[in-house]
């Protein structure tokens, strides 16, 4: 027997379920993690942080997992609560980091801004170790069914370009999967998740036309999907048709805005917070805002802060949350009411800036939305933005009736305003866990035959080229961007480059290297000025023979099975080929 | 197995008590009685109650090992300063100071306890309902006060609907682990 696994790598939570031969719905695995020192607890969620622990911090043998008996760190609910008292050895979001070009991401920098003599790992080790850690609690459960025999999926966001899924990949090696995982895109997941719950009945609730928009905002990250309902020979086909940008906004941004704002009114009355009583609040502004945003929700949500020491009743403090403030910090601050032609406030160009993560300069989630609806319109349609006709949410946030209600109704507005109807929610999905099911149930519909959600690439791949005219010195050649891989490429798929290049060999040669998630209907080959694509990391490769030799060769883009692009210069009218590999080490 | 002999002091003086307290203690005059009798096997054990037979009568030697009790009391702490609370000294505090740290105790609490054990109540009926119990009801699971007289059925009200552990998963714990340990002292460097 073979299962199905389906792993979501969260930013913030990881989760893995599996489905086996019959056609019961998709479980998740419960699995073991440290969750203080010296006790082993199983938990369906796996919080994304590493802990490295200096040397005697804990007792000897007291993070050891029957897999990892000699723990030098520690994954898990451990991580997550011991990293909040000492940020300094904590990694976290090292999902972001992985996708993020401004740094070297086979580099030693996390934990980020760690202080001297803390070990440091990188994205890639850091993202293999919870790869590795899923793996060995599924071979702990189920030693007769080594994960490299069962069909795994893996999700990544579908803002994840072509370096970040390699990179995805090569993480998974790392943590000693025989081969890599197919990749799957995490709001697609959740469409799954939503196609196993109906099960046939979903054909009752969509019709051809429809255009489900996916809304999953996680714990750090926010993501949009559009996938639309087609017909193919009287069946009813789902197609992904365009995916947004990576957004880091989600759950934890709000938790902190909330302590932000309760912390200033404390502050106000003369009382200041220690920063372990500001994480005690944080803490506590999140239960607050799970209450206060369900139904029939209270006017206020108390908060109490416990101090430190072992005096509870005189140290904790009191306060609360009350629905205005919610609804202003909240619903107003992350959902603003906006126009459709509401865009994000462009990032500040500042002198100096730390470097990090690059956080959006918006929070408002729904000028994000109204900016993706918007660039997703084809072109010469009389309708400034795609008009979705139904709402799949998914993550933690999107529990919330509130949340849901403010931004469906916030669409409807934007709808009406162009004569469109007010959209349908579909529901029924787990937002914890929907991920995960999605994953594995995708996996046995692939394998067993059942109803796919067709899309491609969920970008456009353009490479540098210079501009072959008169130098000017001091100016820098101009560079057009051509079309490698265009938008929509389909498993399997390869294409060629019509124009053919002169390469150096046996010297590094290096190409600037360019995406776009939303220029879809660019062929392979044609130029466009690089303006507003996506710098990603660039493309290098040493062509080996004789050096100072130039041959001639072209552009192959294809994309493998489990969903990577695979890029290779071919040799005009000879066999050689050579892999063009991403240089990941990060830009200036 | 060798009998216990006593001392010839002790004798004498056992001598001499006994014949006043068989006079006047019935019961432990048919004790004395039936001492120079065999035992005697042939008695019909009383036919156990139906709901009884599932229970393991056992014995227990000596007090249980400690180690889960204070596994639990150590979460109840972590998660929600459980042992904290009960320490502290709460004459003098304002009974809203206590509420807000009963609100620290109680959500944490909550979290910890549900992270390891599954609760419910032992009757679904609403509390002051009235029940019925049958004959051979399940003593354990429902006690009877009041007015108890008669045999079973009982007719009553519910005062307390019971709590029962429907499951438990405590944490592994790593060799050399000191369970006595119920919160480290914490040193901020």
């Amino acid at each position: 027997m073979t299962f199905t696994v389906g792993i979501d790598l969260g930013t913030t939570n990881c989760a893995l379920s599996y489905a086996g031969d019959d056609q019961a719905a998709p479980v998740a695995l419960p699995i073991p993690q440290v969750v203080a020192p010296g006790e082993v607890a199983e938990r369906t969620l796996m919080p994304s942080f590493l802990y490295v622990p200096a040397e005697a911090q804990f007792p000897p043998g007291s993070l050891a997992l029957s897999w990892y008996p000699n723990a030098r760190d520690v994954v898990g609910v451990l991580a997550r609560s011991q990293g909040a008292s000492t940020p300094g050895r904590l990694v976290s979001s090292a999902k972001s980091w992985l996708s993020y070009a401004g740094v070297d991401r086979r580099g030693e920098i996390l934990p980020w801004e760690a202080p001297e003599g803390v070990p440091r790992l990188s994205p890639l080790e850091a993202t293999a170790r919870y790869l590795g850690h899923l793996r060995a609690a599924w071979e702990h459960a189920h030693p007769d069914h080594p994960l490299a025999e069962q069909d795994v999926v893996l999700t990544v966001p579908a803002s994840f370009d072509a370096v970040a899924r390699e990179l995805t990949q090569e993480a998974a090696l790392l943590a000693g999967f025989d081969e890599p995982p197919r990749l799957l895109e995490e709001p697609q997941a959740a469409m799954y998740a939503w196609l196993s719950e109906r099960g046939d009945g979903w054909r009752d609730e969509v019709e051809v036309g429809d255009v489900i928009l996916v809304v999953d905002i996680g714990g750090g990250t926010t993501d949009f999907s559009l996938i639309a309902v087609r017909e193919d020979e009287g069946v009813l086909q789902l197609e992904r048709v365009a995916v947004g940008d990576h957004i880091l906004l989600g759950g934890d941004n709000m938790d902190l805005a909330l302590a932000h704002t309760v912390r200033m009114h404390l502050e106000a009355e003369g009382t200041t917070l220690d920063d372990w009583q500001l994480r005690g609040l944080t803490h506590g502004c999140r239960t607050a805002k799970e209450a206060l945003l369900s139904e029939d929700a209270p006017a206020s949500h108390p908060l109490a802060i416990a101090s430190r020491g072992s005096r509870l009743v005189g140290g904790t403090l009191r306060t609360e949350l009350r629905r205005e403030q919610l609804e202003a910090v909240l619903l107003d601050g992350f959902f603003p009411e906006v126009e459709v032609s509401a865009r994000p406030a462009a990032p500040r160009r500042m002198g100096l800036t730390t470097l990090g993560l690059p956080y959006p300069a918006d929070a408002g989630i729904t000028r994000h939305l109204a900016a993706f609806l918007g660039r997703s319109a084809p072109v010469g349609d009389e309708r400034s933005f795609v008009h979705p006709t139904a709402v799949l949410f998914n993550g933690g946030v999107t529990r919330s009736p509130l949340v849901r209600e403010r931004i469906v109704g916030i669409l409807g507005q934007w709808l009406e305003a162009e004569g469109g109807a007010a959209p349908k929610v579909l529901t029924g999905i787990d937002a914890e866990l929907a991920v995960s099911h999605g994953a594995a149930y995708y996996a046995r519909a692939r394998r067993d035959g059942g109803v796919r959600i067709r899309g491609g690439t969920a970008q456009a791949y353009y490479v540098g080229i210079e501009r072959n005219e008169l130098a000017v010195p001091g100016i820098p050649p101009r560079v057009d961007a051509v079309c490698v891989a265009p938008f929509g490429m389909e498993e399997g798929s390869e294409v060629v480059l019509p124009q053919a290049f002169g390469l150096v060999v046996g010297e590094p040669v290096s190409f600037r290297f360019f995406g776009s998630s939303s220029r879809r209907d660019d062929a392979v080959g044609s130029a466009t000025p690089p303006g507003p694509l996506t710098e990603l990391a660039p493309i290098e490769t040493t062509l080996e023979g004789p050096p100072g030799q130039v041959v001639h060769v072209r552009v192959h883009a294809r994309v493998t099975e489990v969903g990577t692009l695979e890029l290779s210069a071919v040799e005009a009218g000879a066999e050689r080929r050579w892999k063009l590999s991403f240089d990941v080490r990060g830009q200036e | 197995m060798e009998e216990e002999r006593l001392a010839l002091p002790a004798r004498l003086w056992l001598a001499l008590i006994l014949p006043f307290r068989v006079l006047f203690d019935a019961a432990l005059a048919a004790r004395i009685e039936g001492l120079d009798r065999p035992p005697s096997p042939s008695l019909p054990a009383p036919a156990p109650e139906p709901a009884r037979q599932e229970v393991k009568a056992e014995v227990v030697e000596g007090p249980p090992e400690p180690t889960p009790a204070l596994q639990l009391l150590a979460i109840l702490q972590r998660e929600g300063r459980f042992v904290d609370f009960l320490q502290e000294d709460m004459s003098g505090f304002a009974d809203a100071d206590i509420g807000a740290a009963a609100r620290v105790v109680h959500e944490g609490c909550t979290r910890g306890l549900k992270d390891v054990l599954e609760l419910a109540a032992i009757r679904t009926e609403a509390e002051g309902a009235a029940v019925e119990l049958a004959a051979g009801y399940d003593a354990t699971r429902t006690r009877v006060t009041g007015n108890v007289t008669g045999e079973p059925p009982f007719r009553g009200t519910l005062a307390h609907h019971g709590w029962r552990v429907e499951s438990i998963r405590l944490p592994a714990l790593s060799e050399g682990h000191d369970p006595l340990i119920i919160a480290p002292a914490e040193v901020e460097l």
